[in-house]
């Protein structure tokens, strides 16, 4: 991958493999189905409505295509897709949606 | 997960027949399980392709070969969070950020996990470790729907769909990936793919933001992960992960207790 060795790259394939397999495979492994405490689950049930949204904000904003000049196209394309995935519950939806807001108005501008 | 096809095995409703055998022996219940679930999950290739493919030709635009692309896809399996270890790689952060960012996403998985392992008790463990490999969000979302519609199906059955319905999606997802890294390189670098990552990021989320604790945990993730995008090594992401979590659980208790407090008030004035 650009910027790190070729060692580096596939330490991050396999170690990110194996921490995801146990993850997945955790509770399956365990005998008795054991279950998390309350508060943890309460905490882990926010986990993709922040962390995703949280990676994606800064890239929508300040893309690095454009060297982090802030693009119209691109805020307007995002707030799309957000708003077409809360409402229909469709994520090719909200990815074709937004997609067609980015690229329309890139052609305008 | 509407507009499932209709299921041929509910119209034979068969009477469970030695529930404790081998899943794999069980007198064809695991096969029957398997077609059924094999046919609720062929709707979800439409959706697993594209995404794959758009995966594939992210990671070649990042610079990765394609046996480094078809090893992480079909190891890691997990769509959301191979973005974020290309992104985040991409950008400069530390590798170790890279992957522990990669790690959060995938922490729903321990979740299902931890949710179906009740229906995979008595099992032997190779089959719970080959179990493990499947959780991913379609066949979670398939399989827990049909183990609460059908409670009084055998186990061999219950097995078998959960390994039909991730017989058509996982390898759509690989598939997907190969053709998307192949035809990658074909793709002209005017073509603004930076914007696909957190398209795709978003359009993953947004529909998981049901009622009021969800929205407020996104956007204080979102604002909080504007106003601290200057922090290094990703520590921002970080942060605003936590904040908005901290947020969605704080809001989720508050609003259950007025819901019993508003509960107690109009009991005491009957």
């Amino acid at each position: 991958m650009t910027g790190i060795s070729d060692v580096t790259a596939w330490a991050a394939i396999i170690t990110l493999g194996f921490g995801t397999y146990f993850v997945r495979a955790s509770f399956l492994l365990l005998a008795g189905g054991r279950e998390f405490p309350t508060w943890a689950m309460r905490l882990l049930r926010y986990v993709p409505v922040t962390v995703l949204p949280a990676l994606a904000a800064p890239m929508a904003m300040w893309p690095r295509a454009l060297e982090g000049e802030t693009d119209p196209a691109r805020i307007a394309g995002a707030a799309v897709t957000i708003a077409v995935g809360i409402l229909t519950r469709s994520l090719l939806g909200a990815i074709v949606a937004g997609l067609a807001t980015f690229l329309a108005l890139g052609a305008l501008f | 997960m509407k507009d499932l096809p209709p299921d041929p095995s509910m119209s034979a409703a068969e009477p469970v027949r030695n529930p404790s055998a081998s899943p794999f022996r069980g007198d064809g219940e695991f096969l029957r399980g398997f077609r059924s679930g094999a046919l609720a999950g062929i709707p979800f290739m439409v959706v697993v392709w594209p995404f794959g493919l758009l995966f594939g030709v992210v990671a070649t635009a990042a610079g990765m070969d394609l046996t480094g692309i078809m090893v992480l896809t079909s190891f890691v399996i997990a769509g959301a969070s191979q973005f974020v270890l290309i992104e985040l790689i991409s950008d400069g952060a530390p590798v170790i950020v890279a992957i522990l960012a990669a790690l959060a996403v995938n922490l729903r998985l321990a979740m299902y996990s931890a949710s179906l392992a009740p229906y995979f008790t008595g099992t032997s463990s190779w089959v719970r470790a080959i179990a493990g490999y499947f959780v991913v969000d379609q066949v979670y979302g398939l399989a827990l729907r049909r183990y609460q519609d059908r409670p009084e199906e055998s186990r061999a059955r219950r097995i078998g769909y959960y390994f039909g319905s991730g017989a058509p999606i996982l390898p759509s997802w690989i598939a997907g990936t190969a053709v998307g890294a192949l035809a990658g390189s074909a793709i002209p670098a005017s073509l603004p793919i930076d914007f696909a990552p957190p398209l795709t990021f978003f359009a993953l989320a947004a529909p998981m933001i049901r009622g009021v604790p969800n929205l407020c945990a996104a956007a204080v993730a979102v604002t909080a992960a504007l106003l601290l995008a200057e922090l290094p090594w990703s520590l921002g992401l970080l942060a605003a992960s936590g904040l908005g979590m901290g947020t969605g659980a704080a809001v989720e208790i508050a609003l259950a207790r007025r819901a019993a407090a508003r509960a107690d008030a109009g009991g005491a004035a009957r």
